[in-house]
């Protein structure tokens, strides 16, 4: 029965992602998209990855997906920068799509080279010895020390806490490169606030932020023994700012906004500080002492939650208020 | 036992609802009429599942998470519909007016 269901989720993800890279428009890709992203995580599920398959539903699909649609309206606006009158002839009219001088080498060598990495890995799994090698049996039996009950907290937190820092400084360097590539002024069509925002959206934008930040905050403090998490936590929280943007009920954010700064900084801050203390206090760079190992890791998390919350808002959201405006 | 079977049920019904909507997604002549069939799924579907997965439920929080999740389903689906469908009679009628 579980085999069945297994091929049939296999079946569905190769069809979406035949169905996303074949289509015609590039919204319908984009969509396609979203979608592969969703049955994705439902694979992550199957595969018993909860917090994985959260964080591929809020980032991988949600947050990706949003940009990708605002940069392809973006996009399909500046192809009618200056529009065509009604009257004009179609032979007079720039050619739309594909430029038909570009080869199809391009698509031809990607999809050769996807499809070399999945014979590779799809191989390499299958001849794993039985039982495979894991560390989960270590990091099971070490999990007490740290206080936490969910293994993947404490591996992300603690035993491989190096990697968790340096995700989140490269996070903030992904907000500093947009920055500095979007640096032109913004006309007001450019940014995220809808002009005239629709009823309903408003209705959302305005009943789902308490509960959204009460599962973001929920998400966070469960994460610490059940799947969950700063990350996670994080990117439903700014998916709520983003909808009260959206809807013009929470004002962009602006361009010199010290305190954001300092939000967007505290999480990577925090972490370095914490592990920096942790050379006089228990020995080495990023060790936690063992009797405030759970409240530095909550505190950690806290700082990463509003820090991840904060970038990944203004990741998405584009174009900010210039100073003064 | 008996909570078993009726959990049974219930998801089977609901499933029947994702299947109709699905269908009427591929079937329908527009956009319109494929929401209302979706919007069967989401209402009714889901809220069947969840109505079989409450008996099943060990503990009143586990219950209340469900009936939020419905709610919560209901309230999306319900205002993106109705966003899609005003964009959909703006385009419509923006393509009238051209012609």
């Amino acid at each position: 029965m579980s085999l069945a269901l297994d091929s049939l989720l296999a079946l569905l993800l190769v069809t979406l992602a035949l169905r996303t890279v074949l289509a015609g428009a590039e919204l319908s890709a984009i969509i396609g998209f979203i979608s592969l992203g969703l049955v994705t995580a439902l694979a992550w599920v199957k595969l018993g990855s909860i917090d994985v398959a959260l964080t591929e539903a809020a980032i991988g699909s949600g947050a990706t997906g949003f940009l990708l649609l605002t940069t392809e309206a973006a996009l399909r606006r500046s192809r009618f920068v200056t529009a065509p009158r009604i009257d004009t002839p179609e032979s007079d009219l720039a050619p739309q799509g594909e430029d038909p001088g570009s080869p199809a080498a391009g698509p031809a060598l990607a999809a050769i080279t996807a499809g070399a990495v999945a014979v590779t890995v799809a191989v390499a799994l299958l001849t794993l010895p039985e039982p495979a090698p894991s560390l989960s049996a270590p990091v099971v039996a070490a999990l007490p020390t740290v206080g936490v009950g969910n293994p993947v907290t404490g591996v992300l937190l603690a035993f491989r806490s190096l990697d968790t820092l340096l995700e989140k400084v490269v996070l903030l360097l992904a907000l500093v490169g947009i920055w500095v590539i979007a640096a032109r002024p913004a006309r007001v069509a450019d940014t995220v606030a809808v002009p005239a925002p629709p009823g309903p959206l408003l209705l959302l934008a305005r009943v789902l932020p308490p509960v959204g930040t009460l599962v973001g905050l929920y998400l966070l403090w469960e994460g610490a023994d059940a799947p969950g998490g700063a990350f996670q936590g994080g990117a439903v929280l700014a998916s709520m700012w983003i909808l009260a943007m959206l809807a013009g009920l929470a004002p962009l954010p602006r361009r010199d906004d010290r305190r954001l700064r300092l939000v967007v900084v505290a999480g990577a801050g925090l972490f370095l500080a914490v592990g920096f203390a942790g050379v006089p206090l228990a020995g080495h760079f990023l060790a936690f002492p063992a009797t405030v190992a759970k409240p530095l890791i909550v505190a950690v998390e806290a700082a990463i939650t509003l820090s991840v919350a904060a970038t990944l808002a203004l990741l998405v959201a584009g174009q900010m208020r210039r100073p003064g405006a | 036992m008996l909570a078993d079977s009726l959990t049974m049920l219930l998801v089977l019904a609901g499933a029947v609802f994702f299947l109709a909507g699905a269908v009427g997604l591929a079937r329908f002549p527009d956009p319109l009429s494929r929401m209302h069939a979706l919007s069967k799924a989401d209402n009714l579907g889901l809220g069947l599942i969840v109505a079989g997965l409450l008996l099943q439920a060990p503990d009143w929080r586990t219950a209340l998470k469900l009936l939020g999740i419905w709610l919560l389903a209901q309230l999306s689906a319900a205002a993106v519909t109705q966003l899609v469908a005003q964009a959909v009679v703006r385009r419509s009628a923006r393509g009238a007016q051209t012609r």
